[in-house]
């Protein structure tokens, strides 16, 4: 069963019956429905973050270290601030900075990764080179560093904590793999005949990879993004919590969790909340990028008998 | 089939193969009978998703999940192989029936050498010390034709060329001279050329080891050559069976007709080559009445409508020539048109 | 196979100089500049600034300063008064020899002081990767051998939450529970330790370092056999259904040599080889579990370093930690050489 023809076969159906069907089988699936559900639920609580009466980064002193209850549903920290509130907020920070982070790795994954997949030679060579290089570098050190550098280097684009600074930190290491993951679906299509086809009807070479070619890698680029995705949240959560990543006072649930690590004996209850809020979020994020990569299969999955 | 041998070697009877599937149930073997008997080639011919294969691998028990073996009965020397335990079957395999695949470089593993892959056979079902085991392997090797077999014995099998693979697996499958073989689609992945000589030693080797061979294929032209007797599957049954000769001279069933006629002859001079109309029905959602009956001419030609309410048996018109079509066959309310 | 070693050998090389380039570019853009990485003291007026920089060859142009950084000066002959002529040779031995710079924080030489704790991280990331390997792989072949049955859908969901719980947080729930919520029904005091990597002033004993060991080595691992486990049942269900399964099937072999022999065998080389790619985690992951755990590594000690800007430090681990990754994935390569024989003939 040759798997090129399945997934041509795919691209070749108007975009309305694709997607239809591709939704259809993204439905059956009960984890990625699940993960969508949660998911939405947590952006919605997250958008919605601004109805609530406390106000996430002003001090209330004598509200500090309240343990959960009706007036503060997730208790207060150190400085009187409703956590739940810094936690939505914070929510709003990783999840913008997750998507920053797959924007920058597609803007410099895809242009990489479909030159040195389509002219092979040298170009790729020499990209390929770059991409192993990347990858060379430990990952969370080198960010450390970086965002270390960038913060006292301070250029006018990067001011000193904001998510572009960290977007960038973390997209820098994670284009490779959306580089590696385009120059594998050129490498694997870029002899189809319909490619000589239109080189014979004289389309030129950027024609070509965008129309021709790089459609063909829209399924393993939309699941790697969706994934990608969860990838930024975790790691900016690492950084925030190392305090190279979104400074205080805006909240991250990276920082969040840093705070709460001096008083973890005496208020648990500010460990448990953001830490939560990543782990659904990450869980959500991975069920449906489970879905979308099984609705996207040519292949049709089996399901066992009952004996 | 022939009665020359009061027990048939192997025996099928009603035998049912489904696979319960996201898309519904795939009926891939939906009720098949047939005899092999000592020493003969029957030839299973079809299209593709006829159900060849499915079968081949349910005599084996080789059917996996969401496969399932539901109804039937395989009767190998007169022992039900449904009935018996796995090792009971394991023993049996590679020994007493063995099977050989079509793609032998797939089927072949590709991180041991071909040598002790043969020897595996060996391992399994004979006595043997390390160097007996060895020494027999290469003799096998030469045996199909493989020259310089000392050396080729240690190659890896994608240093092999498709031909010299498939001469593997054939040694794998005769190691043990069993006394059935079953060899599904042996020659379809590989040259023409290769084909001849392929057959030409299978045909050799039973002929000096009396191996029973049930050969499946699609293509007409390797079933005439080899086959002793010919059984052709549509979309999960057996339509017609009969001697090679017979079939060839006298096709009864439509389908089988609409095959033979479509294989071009040469020195004829035509417009345009036949073939068959339609295409092979899905699996999961079967004609009500006969598999064939959408495509079929002739039930156009004598307007039957019990083609398409009715699935026929298979029913013997001709001594030792069976077919399941309604042009021959009577009820109470149809009358057969050609009756012979 | 020889030949093989030696061109990916020979590979690895324009990767390893690609990579310094990287890093000599980090280093001159590290504020503070290089001059205060090579010398041993901050303070210093600006004529001795001056003759520094030429003894330490940073008045060279840029590609002489990526030579002198990688082997030294110590054979050049340098200008230490500016007077055009020369008076002495260069004091760095480059990083080929092992000079990394002096930290900012003690003055000290880097490399030294990163083998100094480089020990201690080994220990726990390479008692975790054990753990690891242990737990992951059984559990792997077993859920792809019995797919679909309770056990994967309880290992495959149990990786799925092992794969979204981030690190640090799985840290503090495990020091919440066992440190500050349990206590040693004997003691009285907490179950487990809170951090360290044995109790200060105390005898040696194994039951100590133990203890010690569970909470950090626990975090590591859930996350890592998360992974694991999942890589290798896709694997093996991959090789599994292959249709060589099916002929030694039907040559009448007994399942679980159908297994071990010629289903292990092919899902090996992946599995080697992720192993030998996560391999460089033992020596660069630790920065989190370290901080938790205030663990005497060197991930802890990259952190203290990153805090307090030490850029020296933190260039000589990365540089370490980046030597570390491109041999293991040499040895990856090589290693897949040696077992895929389909491979060799490139």
């Amino acid at each position: 069963m040759p798997r090129k023809a399945d997934v041509k076969n795919k691209t070749m159906k108007s975009p309305e019956t694709m997607i239809s069907l591709v939704w259809r089988r993204f439905r059956r699936h009960p984890g990625a429905m699940f993960g969508a559900v949660i998911l939405t639920i947590l952006v919605i609580s997250v958008l919605l973050a601004g109805l609530s009466p406390h106000d996430p980064e002003i001090s209330d002193i004598k509200n500090r270290f309240q343990p959960p209850s009706w007036t503060y549903l997730f208790g207060t920290d150190g400085l009187g601030r409703d956590v739940l509130v810094r936690v939505l907020y914070g929510g709003r920070v990783s999840l913008t900075v997750g998507f920053l982070v797959v924007g920058i790795s597609l803007s410099i994954g895809v242009p990489i990764g479909s030159a040195a997949g389509y002219f092979g030679g040298w170009v790729d060579n020499f990209l390929s080179k770059v991409i192993d290089a990347t990858l060379s570098l430990p990952a969370l050190m080198f960010m450390i560093l970086l965002a270390a550098i960038l913060r006292e280097i301070d250029l006018p684009i990067l001011k000193s904590d904001s998510k572009i600074t960290i977007a960038v930190v973390l997209g820098v290491l994670s284009w490779p793999t959306v580089a590696r993951l385009v120059r594998a679906v050129f490498f694997t299509f870029r002899e189809m005949e319909y490619v000589t086809a239109a080189k014979a009807l004289g389309a030129s070479d950027l024609r070509i990879i965008i129309r021709e070619i790089l459609p063909n890698g829209l399924g393993p680029i939309i699941v790697e993004s969706t994934l990608g995705v969860g990838y930024a949240i975790m790691e900016e959560s690492t950084l925030s919590f190392l305090g190279f990543g979104i400074m205080p006072p805006t909240p991250s649930w990276g920082n969040l969790l840093d705070n709460a690590q001096e008083h973890l004996a005496e208020y648990p209850w500010l460990a448990i909340f953001p830490g939560l809020m990543i782990f659904l979020t990450i869980i959500s994020i991975n069920f449906i990028g489970d879905g979308v990569r099984d609705a996207l299969d040519p292949y049709k999955i089996l399901t066992q008998i009952d004996e | 089939m022939t009665e020359h041998s009061d027990q048939f070697l192997l025996e099928i009877r009603g035998l049912k193969t489904y696979f319960y599937t996201d898309d519904g149930v795939v009926k891939a073997v939906d009720g098949v009978d047939f005899n092999v008997n000592r020493g003969e080639i029957l030839g299973l011919v079809g299209e593709s998703g006829c159900g060849k294969s499915v079968t081949a691998l349910s005599i084996m028990q080789l059917i996996r999940k969401p496969g399932k073996i539901v109804e039937g009965k395989i009767s190998f020397d007169s022992v039900n192989l449904r009935e018996l335990p796995l090792e009971d079957i394991q023993e049996i395999r590679g020994n007493r029936i063995s099977m050989i695949f079509q793609q032998p470089q797939t089927s072949l593993n590709p991180v041991i050498t071909v040598g002790d892959q043969l020897a595996e056979v060996f391992e399994i079902h004979a006595d043997l010390n390390d160097e007996e085991m060895w020494e027999k392997s290469v003799e096998l090797l030469r045996t199909v034709g493989i020259a310089d077999p000392e050396q080729k014995a240690l190659a890896y099998p994608h240093e092999m060329s498709g031909g010299q693979a498939q001469r593997v697996m054939i040694a794998m499958g005769l190691a043990m001279s069993p006394e059935l073989l079953i060899a599904d689609e042996p020659t379809t992945a590989l040259d023409v050329t290769i084909q001849a000589q392929i057959l030409d030693l299978m045909r050799d080797l039973r002929n000096e080891l009396g191996t029973a061979v049930i050969l499946i294929t699609h293509d007409l032209g390797v079933i005439a050559e080899m086959a002793d007797w010919v059984a052709v599957m549509y979309a999960g049954q057996i339509v017609e069976q009969a001697g090679v000769v017979p079939l060839f001279d006298n096709p009864f069933h439509p389908y089988t007709r609409g095959l033979i006629n479509s294989i071009p002859v040469l020195g004829e001079t035509k417009h345009r080559l036949a073939d068959i109309d339609g295409v092979v029905p899905n699996l999961v959602d079967l004609p009500k009445g006969c598999n064939f009956a959408p495509r079929c001419k002739a039930r156009e030609k004598y307007g039957l409508s019990i083609c398409e309410e009715i699935n026929p048996d298979l029913d013997e018109i001709m001594p030792n020539h069976t077919v399941r079509c309604w042009l021959y066959q009577d009820t109470e309310d149809h009358k057969a048109p050609l009756k012979p | 196979m020889g030949q093989y070693i030696v061109r990916r050998l020979l590979q690895a090389i324009p990767m390893l100089l690609l990579v310094s380039i990287l890093l000599f570019a980090l280093v001159n853009v590290a504020p503070g500049g290089p001059l205060s990485q090579f010398s041993r003291s901050r303070r210093m007026t600006a004529e001795r600034a001056e003759s520094l920089k030429r003894q330490f060859g940073l008045d060279k142009p840029l590609p002489v300063q990526y030579v002198v950084w990688l082997a030294g000066n110590d054979w050049m002959a340098i200008d230490t008064d500016g007077n055009g002529i020369t008076d002495s040779y260069g004091t760095r031995k480059g990083v080929l020899r092992g000079d990394f710079g002096f930290s900012y924080q003690n003055r000290e030489p880097v490399l030294p002081q990163i083998m100094d704790r480089l020990p201690n991280t080994v220990y726990l990331m390479g008692l975790t990767l054990i753990v690891v390997a242990i737990v992951a792989i059984p559990i792997g072949i077993i859920s792809a051998v019995k797919q679909y049955s309770a056990f994967d859908i309880t290992v495959t969901t149990l990786s799925f939450m092992g794969r979204a719980m981030p690190e640090f947080w799985l840290g503090l729930i495990l020091i919440l529970v066992f440190y500050v919520g349990l206590d040693n029904p004997v003691t009285g005091k907490s179950l487990l330790p809170g951090g360290g990597m044995y109790t200060i002033g105390a005898d040696f004993s194994i039951v100590d370092r133990v203890k010690h060991l569970i909470l950090p080595v626990s975090m590591g691992v859930v996350g890592w056999v998360a992974w694991w486990s999942r890589f290798l049942r896709s694997s093996m269900l991959e090789v599994i259904n292959q249709d060589y399964i099916r002929t030694a099937r039907a040559k009448g072999q007994n399942e679980r040599k159908v297994l071990y022999r010629h289903a292990l065998k092919n899902a090996l080389i992946p599995l080697v080889t992720m192993i030998m790619i996560d391999f460089p985690y033992v020596f660069t992951g630790a920065i989190v579990v370290e901080q938790l755990f205030s663990w005497p590594g060197m991930g802890r000690m990259y952190y203290d370093a990153a805090t307090s800007r030490d850029y020296p430090m933190l260039m000589g681990v990365l540089i370490l930690g980046s030597i570390v990754i491109i041999l293991s994935n040499l040895m990856a390569d090589i290693i897949y050489a040696y077992l895929d024989p389909r491979v060799r003939y490139d």
